[in-house]
């Protein structure tokens, strides 16, 4: 009797390695993961190190991140210095090879599309900036496609056997993702050309694909939080050139953005910025269905 | 029957066997993969050359006002190259150009950028840390003493007056893909030069163990690990500066093995020359400190975590001197339970956030104080609270103490007898943030370590500049 208990053993062991050959990511932002899902499917499991509520540039290196971090086969992250004030930290600590920047664990988004925004000098008297450009690349869809395309060859690189599973799903998500495009800017037709207040410089990709035409940012410089005195100016500025609504990310401090709103006289808009951010954000399609749904209902307001 | 079902599991087994051979295909398969991604690189550095021309083209066009069918054309060129490189990748299953899809206005494919070719490129990150005290106390503070302890020559306050503290600066590379290395130097008020820390950490063994070797700061304990200017407070508490000479660092060997578990569980082991305080003159022929220490932690829901931590520490001194020459040589044994606890409003500490964090201190010296046969017992404890009420801006509130034993009447009146007098201290503080690499603060400490109390007001600043590290939990 108890040979056979062993003998099941075994033999349940010897076929759940081979059966599921399963790719555990580390996912630096919800986005990133929910993408991760999209492509990688049952064969993948997928940790979110952070929420929508959180802001991904402070993010506390937390036990609970660096334990994760420690048995996780990849990591899908932003990059371009996104993560640099907490991602190093979870890295060292959790000391696991396979995600170690530069091998093929470690996949950064920002990689596989063209950055915007690259500053010409580098000088930390200008704020948080990052040196490979504005790394909010999430706000434009457009760039998951070549994202997708990319983490689909990363995914069959570290698990070759599901390479075909992976690749016929993405080709499904990209078919699905094009459609979903097309839907989208249409819908967001009447947002195109006019103006908007921004909480943080986090958008421009967003402004590039809707037409949008951010008239002032509501931090002095990237990072920066407003002064009264500052934020006075903002108003000067929006009286000069109206917006019609200001936006802020669901992580964001709601206190600059309500106050402009009142004092300006234009709506507030709460966007998601990543998935989870709103209550309408649930997966990476509802995400931009839930963004241009909150400036449309901006703008009949 | 039995023989059926050992059978049944023997060729559930065999499946095992002829993986053997798949990995021999994996690994034949992993090596195209390596070879094809040679090639995917080559061509993404001509198409990085190729859009680097495109945009030029783009530039002098739009200069000119002249149409755009150089650019264009430069760009569909790019378009192609980047399709040759995506169908390169057998891997890449779908070989579409999704580069045309991304790109609105002006084709821009993806460009991996080239690294800098210049002679620094390898060069470390340096980073500054620059610090400044105003000192304003009702008594001399280079005079307090802490009753009770014999204690070291780091343990004292920050000088009376204007004073620039410690300035450091910290070089930080990957050596090769194996190591990696870190150096510290560390500039005192009287312009001495020292090595904080100078030592090299693996990056790739597996099982996650890591091992540091070189001179470092202990992971004993929560805020021993942390360099002065990442602490929550301008000064280390008491029992800190009283039984660990406010930081326990020497010269030695570290070996950390995280468990691969949800719950964070790290263990940790040290072997130490024994040098520093409390250790003394590198006893047992240079290894004269053990410690050995665990740290857990995990979240406790979306706003809240906390980290734990239980470490040991015993060290030999020999003719250990302090104070004006007294000499101490025995040992010491130190035990210290520390407890943080984070809360951040859904875990997003950008505009609220508290911190709370306790060790306790118990631990034994033993041995002979200036000739002296004795043994004492010590306890000593704090407790503090950061509280960040709005961006930039925190409170903080810290209550320390230290209790000693009697070391006996032949060493009465020494520095080892705290005249009944249990030392306390008490510290308030307000801390601006004018971003997160600028700090000015202002700290109010009561102190009672003394048989006088001292009243202290500190204004520091503290700054870090260059390219440094993430900070730890």
């Amino acid at each position: 009797m108890r040979k056979l208990v062993i003998a099941a053993a075994l033999g349940v062991l010897g076929l759940s390695s081979t059966a599921q050959a399963n790719v555990s990511i580390f996912a630096c932002e919800p986005e990133w993961g929910a993408l991760a899902k999209e492509v990688g499917g049952d064969k993948v499991s997928v940790y979110n190190a952070t929420t929508g509520a959180q802001d991904p540039h402070q993010i506390q290196a937390r036990p609970s991140l660096i334990a994760k971090a420690r048995g996780a086969d990849l990591t899908v992250c932003d990059g371009a210095e996104l993560e640099i004030g907490w991602l190093p930290m979870i890295l060292q600590q959790a000391d696991n090879p396979k995600i170690a920047v530069g091998q093929p664990g470690a996949f950064d988004a920002t990689n596989y599309v063209h950055l915007l925004e690259q500053p010409s000098r580098l000088d930390r008297a200008e704020g948080d900036i990052h040196a490979a450009g504005n790394p909010h690349i999430q706000t434009d869809p457009r760039m998951m496609l070549p994202i997708s395309h990319a983490l689909a060859a990363r995914l069959a690189q570290i698990d070759p056997g599901d390479a075909a599973y992976f690749g016929q799903r993405e080709s499904d998500f990209e078919k699905r993702w094009t459609a979903a495009i097309a839907k989208w800017t249409q819908e967001a037709a009447p947002l195109r050309g006019i103006n908007i207040a921004v909480q943080h410089h986090a958008w421009i990709y967003m402004e590039n694909w809707l037409g949008l035409h951010e008239v002032v940012p509501l931090e002095p410089k990237p990072g920066v939080p407003p002064s009264s005195g500052y934020l006075a100016e903002v108003l000067q500025k929006l009286q000069a050139t109206p917006a019609k609504f200001v936006i802020r990310a669901a992580y964001e401090d709601d206190r600059p953005s309500e106050f402009i709103a009142e004092h300006a006289g234009i709506p507030a808009v709460k966007l998601p910025f990543t998935v989870g951010g709103t209550d309408g954000a649930k997966d990476l399609f509802s995400l931009y269905e839930d963004t241009i749904s909150r400036m449309l209902a901006g703008l009949k307001k | 029957m039995k023989r059926l079902i050992v059978l049944t599991a023997f060729a559930l087994l065999a499946l095992s066997p002829a993986r053997a051979d798949e990995n021999a295909d994996l690994a034949a398969i992993k090596a195209e993969i390596g070879a094809m991604n040679a090639k995917i690189h080559s061509l993404e550095v001509r198409l990085a050359k190729a859009e680097g021309d495109a945009r030029q083209a783009r530039a002098e066009a739009s200069r000119v006002k002249a149409p755009v069918a150089v650019a264009s054309n430069a760009a569909s060129q790019t378009a192609q190259t980047f399709d040759q490189a995506q169908t390169a990748a057998p891997a890449a299953p779908t070989p579409q150009a999704p580069a045309e899809a991304v790109t609105s206005e002006a084709a821009a494919p993806p460009p991996p950028s080239s690294p800098p070719a210049s002679n620094n490129a390898f060069n470390p990150g340096i980073a500054a840390v620059l610090n400044g005290f105003y000192v304003a106390s009702s008594r001399d503070t280079q005079k307090q003493r802490i009753l009770g302890v014999a204690a070291g020559d780091e343990s004292g306050l920050p000088l009376r007056g204007f004073s620039l503290g410690e300035s450091e600066v910290s070089l930080a590379a990957n050596i090769d893909p194996e190591l990696s290395g870190f150096l510290d130097f560390s500039m005192k008020d009287d312009n001495s030069l020292s090595v904080e820390e100078a030592y090299i950490l693996t990056k790739d063994l597996p099982y996650g163990l890591t091992v540091k070797a070189g001179r470092f700061l202990s992971g004993i304990g929560y805020l021993n690990e942390r360099h002065a200017h990442d602490w929550s407070f301008s000064d280390a508490s008491l029992p800190y500066r009283a039984f660990l000479n406010s930081q326990y660092g020497d010269d030695g060997i570290q070996v950390r093995w995280l468990a691969p578990t949800d719950q964070f569980l790290e263990f940790g082991a040290e072997a130490f020359r024994g040098d520093a305080y409390p250790a003394a003159n590198a006893q047992h022929g240079g290894q004269g400190t053990f410690t050995a220490f665990v740290h857990t932690g995990n979240d406790i829901d979306e706003s809240s975590s906390y980290l734990a931590a239980l470490s040991y520490l015993h060290s030999r001194a020999e003719n250990r001197a302090t104070g004006n020459g007294d000499l101490f040589t025995g040992n010491d044994d130190l035990g210290i339970a520390s407890l943080v606890y984070k809360w951040a409003p859904e875990g997003n500490p950008t505009v609220r956030n508290l911190t709370l964090a306790s060790e306790l201190f118990y631990g034994r010296e033993q041995g002979l104080y200036d000739g002296q046969a004795f043994g004492q017992n010590r306890f000593g404890w704090y407790a503090q609270g950061v509280y960040q009420f709005m961006p930039q801006w925190s409170v903080g509130l810290r209550y320390a103490g230290i209790d000693t034993q009697n070391p006996g009447p032949l060493l009465s009146g020494s520095p080892l007898d705290d005249l009944g007098h249990g030392p306390r201290a008490e510290t308030a503080l307000l801390e601006y943030d004018t971003s997160e690499f600028g700090r000015l603060r202002l700290q109010y400490t009561h102190d009672e370590s003394d048989l006088k109390p001292n009243d202290e007001i500190l204004l520091q600043y503290t700054v870090i500049y260059g390219p440094h590290g993430a900070h730890r939990y």
